[in-house]
């Protein structure tokens, strides 16, 4: 009998620096299995981002290049535009994309840019500790919102997802998650299926991941899945929500 | 070849395609938004790239990312655009990628004019961005030397790994004058392989590329500036390039001027000289490195009272020629940036009354 279950080839062997529960390891997995999946690795270029993500590099066995916060979407589109024959890849949180780094993945996105974007969505700043992010949850700690996220304040979360799905250009969006066995199976198709898409030069692919931070969430890592299952995905409503025709 | 007659911005244009540059990403500013008009019809016809970003905070990545990438890539902007760009400057640089950034400049600081300007010296030369480094700058006089400048400056770029700003002024920009193209440049880097990423399957070895500018450990941070530094010391030893003008004479007066501004000063010597008072210009090319050691030399020339440096400025290159003069000869400053360029008989007027 084969090996069943054997370490990806575009992951390296470096420890990570993830906190226990953070489901960014899970994400790397299945980002480098896709990889390895569709034999891309040595032609595959990620973009990391500033977040918890930044060291993306150190764990993935692949050309990368490292963003400043918010533009991975810009320098993917340089990339890719010169070199339309690399697969290229960017892997962002909710800070990096979703406030500083908005104007470059709408833009990105609008042009119909051949690359994938993974976008961790944990509803929180991370690395910097903590802060109110755009996706943050109504009444929602932060150390930043030490009171709770007020929305008469700061607006409602920002659901990525349904507003680049909006766009009339024909892209790939979904959001999946990785709380459970099933949706990280799901996650993994979807996430196979983008970076197809950008194989096929079809279009501009884009998966959302709700995911945990247990440690800026103050939960033990149960606890956060159990509340990311309970709060986010009510609101974070997992699909797809554009589909190439 | 013979002389054509183009516009600064459209030549600009022209020389990247010559220089081997088939990338180019923009966005749209006056006064050098023919470059990006000029490109979008061309560079489709030579296969190549064009593309009008978002902002000038994107076009910046979108550089970076091409960079990294290991293709030759230019873009072009002007006062206020470039201080977006110069966040994704930092980063280009820390991480050792060549570009070519063009800056015609116009007046500010804020939003200030669009007519021409020296304003920006200061955040070309001592690094608009944060962080210790240092762009190589490319300062032309008119519409040929913006050609043979743009050309050169890509293989500058990919000999140190860093960036290469041409600083023009609108009047660069906007004027036409006959302009006789060099040969085109057919080389290409060679070394690609040891950093850009270009894919693995490129390369012989299993060795990946990373293009970063992230070192937590203070050493190894440390250890990347003196890289950088060392490049910078690099430059100072051989790429100073400096112009000088009625200098064999018995000058009483030496003048430091640049670009634009540096013609009008000339035809103030010629006219100061027919009344027979002979001053002298020294004109840098390249701004950075700055021609430390020639502004010293010929400072102290014995016939030579005083230095003045004039600008289209408020008064920055004037630093740097302080700097070098050593105080071995007052040094004195005229400047203008409204965007009116000063005329010939204001500088005279200005020279007489050092004398």
């Amino acid at each position: 009998m084969g090996k069943s279950f054997s370490q990806p080839a575009a992951l390296s062997a470096t420890h990570t620096h993830y906190c226990p529960g953070c489901t960014h390891g899970i994400v790397h997995r299945l980002v480098a299995e896709a990889i390895d999946d569709l034999g891309i690795r040595e032609k595959t270029v990620g973009i990391a981002p500033v977040g918890c993500a930044v060291l993306a590099y150190n764990y993935f066995n692949c050309d990368f290049q490292e963003a400043a916060h918010g533009r991975a979407p810009a320098m993917a589109t340089g990339i890719k535009r010169v070199r339309p024959d690399l697969m290229v890849f960017t892997y962002q949180g909710d800070g990096d994309l979703a406030s500083i780094g908005m104007g470059e993945i709408i833009h990105a996105a609008n042009r119909g840019e051949k690359f994938t974007t993974i976008f961790i969505n944990n509803a929180i700043y991370g690395m910097t500790g903590g802060q109110m992010a755009p996706t943050t949850m109504p009444g929602q700690r932060a150390t930043t919102a030490p009171l709770g996220r007020d929305t008469g304040e700061t607006g409602m979360p920002i659901r990525m997802a349904n507003l680049l799905g909006e766009l009339v250009t024909p892209a790939y969006v979904t959001r999946q998650a990785v709380l459970k066995p099933q949706q990280v199976n799901k996650a993994k198709k979807a996430i196979r299926q983008a970076f197809q898409y950008q194989l096929e030069n079809r279009c501009f692919s884009f998966v959302e991941v709700v995911s945990t931070c247990p440690t800026n969430w103050g939960m033990t890592p149960v606890d956060a899945l159990k509340w990311a299952e309970d709060t986010l995905l009510p609101y974070y409503e997992l699909g797809d929500y554009k589909v190439p025709e | 070849m013979a002389k054509v007659l183009m516009k600064g911005n459209e030549a600009i244009g022209e020389a990247a395609i010559r220089a081997g540059c088939k990338n180019y990403f923009a966005y749209p500013i006056t006064p050098q938004s023919e470059v990006a008009e000029y490109l979008s019809k061309r560079l489709p016809e030579e296969g190549g790239v064009f593309l009008q970003g978002e902002s000038e905070v994107a076009v910046g990545y979108m550089i970076f990312g091409a960079a990294g990438a290991g293709e030759r890539v230019m873009t072009t902007s002007s006062s206020p655009g470039i201080s977006l760009m110069s966040e994704a400057l930092s980063y280009i640089t820390a991480a050792q990628c060549p570009a070519v950034f063009v800056n015609i400049m116009r007046g500010g600081p804020g939003l200030g004019g669009i007519l021409p300007s020296q304003g920006d010296y200061f955040q070309a030369t001592k690094g608009g961005g944060h962080g210790d480094y240092h762009l190589l700058v490319l300062a032309p006089d008119g519409v040929q030397e913006a050609v043979e400048m743009t050309m050169q400056a890509f293989t500058l770029a990919e000999k140190y790994r860093n960036p290469v700003m041409i600083l023009g002024d609108g009047l660069i920009g906007q004027m036409m004058e006959p302009v006789e193209f060099p040969d085109d440049l057919k080389t290409e880097p060679t070394n690609k392989d040891d950093w850009a990423t270009n894919g693995m399957a490129h390369r012989k070895s299993d060795k990946r590329n990373l293009v970063k500018s992230l070192f937590l450990d203070p050493s190894a941070l440390n250890n990347n500036n003196l890289v950088l530094k060392a490049k910078y010391e690099q430059m100072k030893k051989e790429e100073v390039q400096y112009e000088l003008y009625n200098a064999d004479t018995d000058y009483q007066v030496l003048i430091t001027s640049y670009g634009t501004m540096s013609r009008v000063c000339r035809t103030s010597i010629d006219m100061l000289k027919s009344e027979g008072i002979e001053t002298a210009m020294l004109r840098p090319k390249t701004l950075f490195p700055f021609p430390e050691k020639q502004v010293f030399d010929a400072a102290g020339k014995q016939s030579c009272k005083a230095v003045i440096s004039i600008e289209m400025s408020m008064g920055q290159m004037v630093e740097d020629v302080e700097r070098c003069v050593k105080g071995r000869r007052p040094v004195e400053f005229y400047g203008e940036c409204g965007g009116e360029i000063p005329s010939p008989e204001k500088i005279i007027e200005i020279i007489k009354a050092l004398l």
